[in-house]
This record gives C-alpha cells, sequence and structure tokens, in this order.
C-alpha cells in the first residue's frame, strides 16, 4: 500500500473568494441603475447595454482565441466593462458606438496590457474618452429618441448656464437627463451599499471622492464667480457612477489605504476644476483617468511601514 | 455576567474553524504498538549525539541523545525497550535525520532518574532552568525553539508580562484546548513556576473565545490568583502568532528582527507551561505529546496522547482514516503545516496536529491574473504587501523583495487565504526568502 500524497506549500485551506464572485457582486450592484435607466430612459437603454455587454465579452474571447491565452470571459470581468461602458452612453446612441467602445475597452486599454489587473487605465473610462473625442455629438445627445419635446440638456449644464433644475428627489431617482448608468443617485447608492456590505470595495475612495467635491466646489463658489450648487453637483452627472463603480477599480488605483486616499483627493480636485473652470460640464472620467496615471508613482512612495518596524532602533 | 475585554491584533483573517469534530472530545491516551523512532533533531539548533547503540536496553525517561552547544536541546526514550537501529529515518519535514529506533518491550520500566524529587521553590533561578534544560524541553508549537533559553532573556530586559500562548488559532487543531480544560490546574501551576523566575512580572493566559469552556475553567481557578490574568482574544487567525499575541495584550510591537523580551514579554505554550510542571514537580522529560488528528478523512477524530516517536501511521489507523479517499496528509495546522509525502514518520515534539485531507478539501483551484484587489495587503497581519513581493519573487529581483519588507513575512498564510485569484502569495514568498538568505550566507 503504497499512497500518493499531494504535496504542496501551506497554506492548504483558501478562502471561499473568487475574482468571479467579486465581477458577480459589481454586477448586482449596478442592476438597481439598469432597472431605473429602462424605467426612464425606455427599453433602448437595455438593449444598449447588452450589445456593450456581448460586444465587449465577444472581443475578450476573440483576443484570448487568437493569442492562445486561458479563455478568461468566466470571471465576469468583461462583463462589468460591458456594463460600466454602456453606462456612460447616451441612451440614443447609434448602435454600432457600443461595439467600437468594446473594441476600445478590451482590446486596445485591457489586452493589449495583459488583460485583468494588468491594464493601467480604466477601460470603460479610455473608451468613454475616445468616442468622446470621435463623436462628439453623439456622445453628448441626451434626448430621449422618439419622444419630442423632452429636456435634453444633464443638470450640470443646467446649474452652469444658470437654468432652472430639477428637483432633488428628480435627481434622487433618475427623472433626469444623462448617461444611462448615471441618472438615479439612489439607484447608485444602492449598488454602493451592496458593494460595502459585500466587502467588495471600502468606503474611502467614495467617500473621499464625493467629500471633496463638495467641499471644494462650496468654497470655490464662495470665492469665483461660476455658478454652483454643492448639493447638486455631487448628486447630478457620472459622479456617483465614477466615484463608486470606477474610481473604485481594482487594477487603476493605489494598493495601500493611504494611496486610496491622495487618489481619491486628486479625483476631487480634478473633477471639481474641470467641472467649474473647463468648458465641459462633466469631469468624472477625465479625472480618474489622470488619476489613474498617478498610480504608479503613489504606490511607490504609499509602501505601508512593516509590523514592529515603528521601534526599530 | 459582564463580558470581558476582549484582546485582539489588526488585520488578520476569519478562516472556517472546524474545530468542532475533535473540540468535546477527551484527550484519549494512545499506547503505541510499533517501533519508536527517536530523531536526534527535534529542535532549532545542534543536532544531539546518540548515547545508545543497537543492542542496548533503554528505560522510560533515559537520555538517549546529548545536547550539543547552547541552542540544543537532548532528548529521552519514551519507552523501555530495546534499540533496534541508530540509523537515518524520515522525519515529517522530509529530510533524513540520525534516530534511535527502539522496540517497545511493553514493560513501561522507569529510569531511576524519573525517581528525582524536586520543589522549585527552593531551588535557584539557575538550577530551575537547568531542569527544563535536561528535560529537552522545546517550543511545541511547532518551531521547537528550547525552552531554557527562552528562560533566560538578556540580564538587561527586565520582563514584566509571562504570557500563555492559548489561542490556538489554527484551525482544525485542539490539542491546546482539550489541555487547558483538561489539565488547567498544570497550566496554572507551569505559569507559577515561570513566575517564580520573573518575581516582577505578571502572568497571562490568553485564550481565543471560541474556547468559553477552557476561559470559564481558567478564570475558575486563577480566582484567587491576583497575579494571574485570563485573557479573552477575539477569535481571529493569526491571533497565536507570539507578536501579534503580544500586541494584542499589551499594545506593544515587537522590533523586526527583535525578541519578545525586547518589550518585556515572554510567550510560552500551554503544552510548554505543562511540560515546565511536569519538569519540575514530576521530574519527567518530555516524553509524550497531545496531537490532534482530524479532517474530513478520517472517520474517527480525536486528541491523543501518545509517546513521541509513534509513527503517524499508528495515529492515522486508530482515527480510521481512509487510505484510498486520502488527498493529502499535513504535520500541523491547515495554514501553516507542512504536506507530507510519506506517513511513515514519527510524532515529534513539536507535532501539534495531523490533518487527513480527501481531494474535496485537499484540491487548490488554478491561479489566475491578480486583480489588483488588495485583500492580501488588508489582511496581511506584518503590515506587507503580498503583491508586490509575489511580483518580486516572480521576477527574481530580490532587492525589489527586500525594499517591499519580504523578510519582515512569518508566513502565516493569510494573503493566500484570501486571494480571489487563488494566487501562490506566500508560496512565492517563501522562496523569495530563500533565496535571499542563501544570497547572504553566500556573502559571509
Amino acid at each position: 500500500m503504497d499512497n500518493k500524497f499531494l504535496v504542496s506549500s501551506s497554506p492548504h485551506i483558501r478562502g471561499p473568494f473568487s475574482t468571479r464572485g467579486i465581477m458577480a457582486d459589481v454586477l448586482i450592484a449596478l442592476l438597481p441603475s439598469l432597472v431605473v435607466a429602462v424605467y426612464f430612459l425606455g427599453i433602448r437603454a437595455l438593449f444598449v447595454t447588452l450589445l456593450s455587454v456581448a460586444s465587449c465579452v465577444f472581443f475578450e474571447a476573440l483576443w484570448n482565441k487568437i493569442t492562445n491565452k486561458p479563455m478568461t470571459v468566466g470571471d465576469l470581468s468583461a462583463v462589468v466593462t460591458g456594463v460600466l461602458l454602456a453606462f456612460n452612453l447616451p441612451v440614443s446612441i447609434p448602435f454600432y458606438i457600443p461595439i467600437i467602445g468594446a473594441f476600445i475597452a478590451i482590446i486596445m486599454a485591457k489586452q493589449f496590457f495583459g488583460g485583468i489587473g494588468q491594464n493601467f487605465i480604466n477601460p470603460a473610462l479610455a473608451a468613454r474618452a475616445v468616442l468622446l473625442a470621435s463623436f462628439p455629438q453623439l456622445m453628448t445627445d441626451f434626448s430621449l429618441p422618439g419622444v419630442d419635446g423632452v429636456s435634453s440638456a444633464t443638470p450640470l449644464a443646467l446649474i452652469r448656464t444658470g437654468e432652472e433644475l430639477p428637483s432633488i428627489t428628480s435627481l434622487l431617482i433618475g427623472n433626469v437627463g444623462g448617461s444611462i448608468g448615471e441618472i438615479s443617485a439612489l439607484a447608485l447608492l444602492i449598488g454602493l451599499v451592496y458593494l460595502l456590505y459585500r466587502k467588495v470595495i471600502n468606503i474611502r475612495i467614495p467617500a473621499v471622492y464625493v467629500g471633496s467635491v463638495f467641499v471644494l466646489t462650496y468654497v470655490l463658489g464662495l470665492i469665483s464667480s461660476v455658478n454652483v450648487n454643492p448639493l447638486y453637483e455631487i448628486m447630478a452627472g457620472g459622479l456617483f457612477l465614477g466615484a463608486f463603480f470606477m474610481a473604485t477599480d481594482y487594477s487603476t488605483t493605489p494598493a495601500t489605504p493611504k494611496g486610496e486616499i491622495i487618489f481619491a483627493l486628486g479625483c476631487g480636485i480634478l473633477t471639481t476644476v474641470i467641472r467649474l473652470f473647463g468648458g465641459y460640464p462633466e469631469g468624472t472620467s477625465y479625472a480618474i483617468l489622470i488619476m489613474n496615471l498617478t498610480v504608479p508613482l503613489i504606490d511607490k512612495y504609499t509602501v505601508p511601514k512593516p509590523f514592529g518596524a515603528v521601534n526599530k532602533s | 455576567m459582564m463580558k470581558s475585554k476582549l484582546y485582539s491584533f489588526k488585520k488578520g483573517i476569519h478562516p472556517s474553524y472546524n474545530k468542532e469534530r475533535t473540540s468535546g472530545k477527551p484527550i484519549e491516551l494512545l499506547h503505541p504498538k510499533g517501533d519508536i523512532v527517536l530523531p536526534m533533531v527535534q529542535h532549532i539548533g545542534a543536532p544531539c549525539t546518540p548515547l545508545v547503540k543497537k543492542g542496548d536496553r533503554v528505560l522510560v525517561g533515559q537520555l538517549i541523545g546529548e545536547a550539543n552547544g547552547f541552542v540544543s536541546s537532548p532528548i529521552h526514550s519514551t519507552v523501555s525497550g530495546t534499540v533496534k537501529a541508530v540509523e537515518d529515518r524520515l522525519v515529517p519535514n522530509g529530510s533524513k535525520v540520525l534516530s534511535v529506533v527502539i522496540e517497545d518491550d511493553g514493560l513501561r520500566e522507569d529510569d531511576p532518574s524519573l525517581s528525582k524529587k524536586l520543589d522549585y521553590r527552593t531551588m535557584t533561578n539557575d538550577e530551575i532552568i537547568e531542569v527544563v534544560k535536561e528535560a529537552g524541553l522545546v517550543g511545541m508549537g511547532g518551531a521547537g525553539f528550547p525552552t531554557y533559553i527562552k528562560l533566560m532573556p538578556p540580564k538587561d530586559k527586565e520582563i514584566s508580562h509571562v504570557i500563555i500562548n492559548g489561542a490556538e488559532c489554527e484551525p482544525y487543531l485542539t490539542s491546546d484546548h482539550r489541555a487547558m480544560l483538561e489539565k488547567t490546574q498544570q497550566v496554572i501551576d507551569g505559569l507559577k513556576i515561570i513566575l517564580h523566575l520573573f518575581p516582577n512580572a505578571k502572568g497571562y493566559i490568553g485564550v481565543e473565545d471560541n474556547k468559553p469552556d477552557a476561559i470559564a475553567k481558567l478564570e475558575e481557578l486563577t480566582k484567587n490568583e491576583d497575579n494571574i490574568e485570563i485573557c479573552r482574544l477575539e477569535t481571529k487567525y493569526p491571533q497565536g502568532s507570539e507578536k501579534h499575541l503580544i500586541y494584542a495584550l499589551t499594545n506593544r510591537e515587537v522590533p523586526s528582527g527583535g525578541l519578545p523580551a525586547d518589550v518585556g514579554c515572554m510567550v510560552q505554550n500551554v503544552d510548554s507551561a505543562i511540560a515546565i510542571w511536569r519538569a519540575l514537580e514530576m521530574s519527567r522529560p518530555i516524553m509524550r505529546r497531545i496531537v490532534t488528528v482530524s479532517g474530513d478523512g478520517v472517520k474517527n477524530p480525536g486528541n491523543y496522547n501518545v509517546r513521541l516517536g509513534t509513527s503517524y501511521r499508528e495515529l492515522l489507523e486508530h482515527a480510521q482514516w481512509d487510505p484510498e479517499n486520502t488527498a493529502k496528509v499535513i504535520s500541523g495546522g491547515p495554514m501553516m503545516g507542512m504536506a507530507l509525502s510519506s506517513i511513515d514518520v514519527p510524532v515529534l515534539k513539536g507535532t501539534a496536529g495531523i490533518l487527513c485531507f480527501t481531494k474535496d478539501t485537499a484540491l487548490i483551484p488554478e491561479e489566475s491574473n491578480c486583480i489588483r484587489c488588495n485583500k492580501c495587503i488588508e489582511v496581511c497581519p506584518c503590515v506587507l504587501m503580498p503583491t508586490q513581493l509575489n511580483l518580486a519573487s516572480q521576477i527574481r529581483d530580490d532587492e525589489m523583495f527586500i525594499k517591499y519588507n519580504g523578510m519582515d513575512c512569518m508566513e502565516c498564510g493569510s494573503c493566500s487565504f484570501i486571494c480571489p485569484a487563488n494566487r501562490h502569495l506566500v508560496q512565492s514568498i517563501r522562496t523569495a526568502k530563500a533565496s535571499v538568505r542563501a544570497k547572504q550566507k553566500d556573502k559571509k
């Protein structure tokens, strides 16, 4: 009787965690926003989202196939990217745009750099930035297809021009203009609470990001001539979507708590500056993209002191 | 009743403890049937020199391996019988070590040295420490550092806290739990002997709060001991790490590369406290230990009191292991224990448990890309960045490894446990540590 045993280095047990499980949690957290989008923007919001997801999964599978890499579609990260990409598009977007976006996100931003965990900028945001530069009219047309006379400007645009604003309640439930995933502050908050409860993310980045935008907008509004409204500023536009779901993207954010706070603060400052002084009412996506580029630097200077190092003589 | 304070450290993980199968099982005395194999190295330090040769008759408790040098610890026979061989034998860590093999005659005839009567209250500190040294006591948690050296901290370090480590934070293991429950008074008396050496120190027994019965019993028996405090510890891995236990109880951080004495602390295992008591009150060297045998590959898990040198196979057979379905056998706990290639190895002073895992429990999913979720950084009790160390190890960049404080890793395995991508984090860190150490050795 000669048993052959498995021999491996400890630990011999692993926790019940997986990349797929984490991504599934993110998808669950994004679901309320999708429901709201379908309710207020129509069934087209669902079609755009499904098309975007399908394109992302397709490009991920295609890349794995032609490069002979293990199939990574099962980790659901491409699905998350697909949903986030769609959430950054207006509902009236022509159907070829999400397909182009998916190519930019999955192939150029993610796979060119080594796939999941290796990309240095958020794929969905990179795609949005490229699309915004390439198709400026299509990407900022927030009218509802087939419906005449519905407000097409986003609340942030209305603040700057000093026009009448929608009520806070409308901002909360999502009865306003905007990209598919950003309209309802409440739906995004529900998603945040779920992610925190499931410990997928921690509160640091969302809290510091949103908090710093609020404080900065308030202070800058006092000392400059720009029209501001801090409460609207944080609830309207893509801030919640960005702060909860994209500035918390694992691959493109710093590794340590200290680094996360620096990163979130940078996002907050850039968002506010772009919004108030830039020629563009939205600032979230560019702020996050720019801060993504600083992550290696932040990580380099925020290596934690090991346990027992404090009183090293 | 108001709950007492719950002590803890920062970070760490909450694995499934799987202790319920054995925590309620009383310690069972097991008599060996086969040969007793006593390796001449069961500690950190120099190997012992065998004092017997083939054909000699040895008695229970007889010195058969003489300690060599300062950091060493003697070996005693654990049965009476005839020396069958003095040869290299396989030990749990996979190496072959010169061992004395004894054919047990079942007579249990004691060596005359066991009938000595001692009274530590009338002995000098040096005499007490000598007894501990001669009894062959080593840290029973696994590392195997000779206990007597621990009892002699540098003269300039004042010891204020003597801590008995009853955390037992490794999943599955329950031997310390049972010992604290069934040999409560011996644990306390062992602590009192150590406190006798350090009259200015206070005694603490730290127990994780998943052992409320042990805490209650210890509290009851120390009701009238002003100088001993029972401390409830949060059930969290690795609460039983010496440095983290000290931090939990005293808020003091043992400096990196330093010793507990640097912050006025001394930590001893539950088993060591009992062994110290046995050495001084019963004149018994270390000859037995309590071993938890558990895991889903055994039908009759339990806590067994066995003679050192008993084969793992005997223990597993007693616990009714299933040879057909056992995929992995582990010496120690699942977080830091060693996977065995053979079960024909002897129980050593440092054997706390033997686990049998079937395929379902033993299989570890394949590695995938790091997604930079930073969970490993969140849980690392040493406040390191396991992802970076993993990278440094993979690209064999020792400089980067040292820059990210890789040498401070204590290999608790929390990072690998938590990793959603199932990366072999601590495993790769271990490799890099060995590489750095080898290079440092070369330089000298």
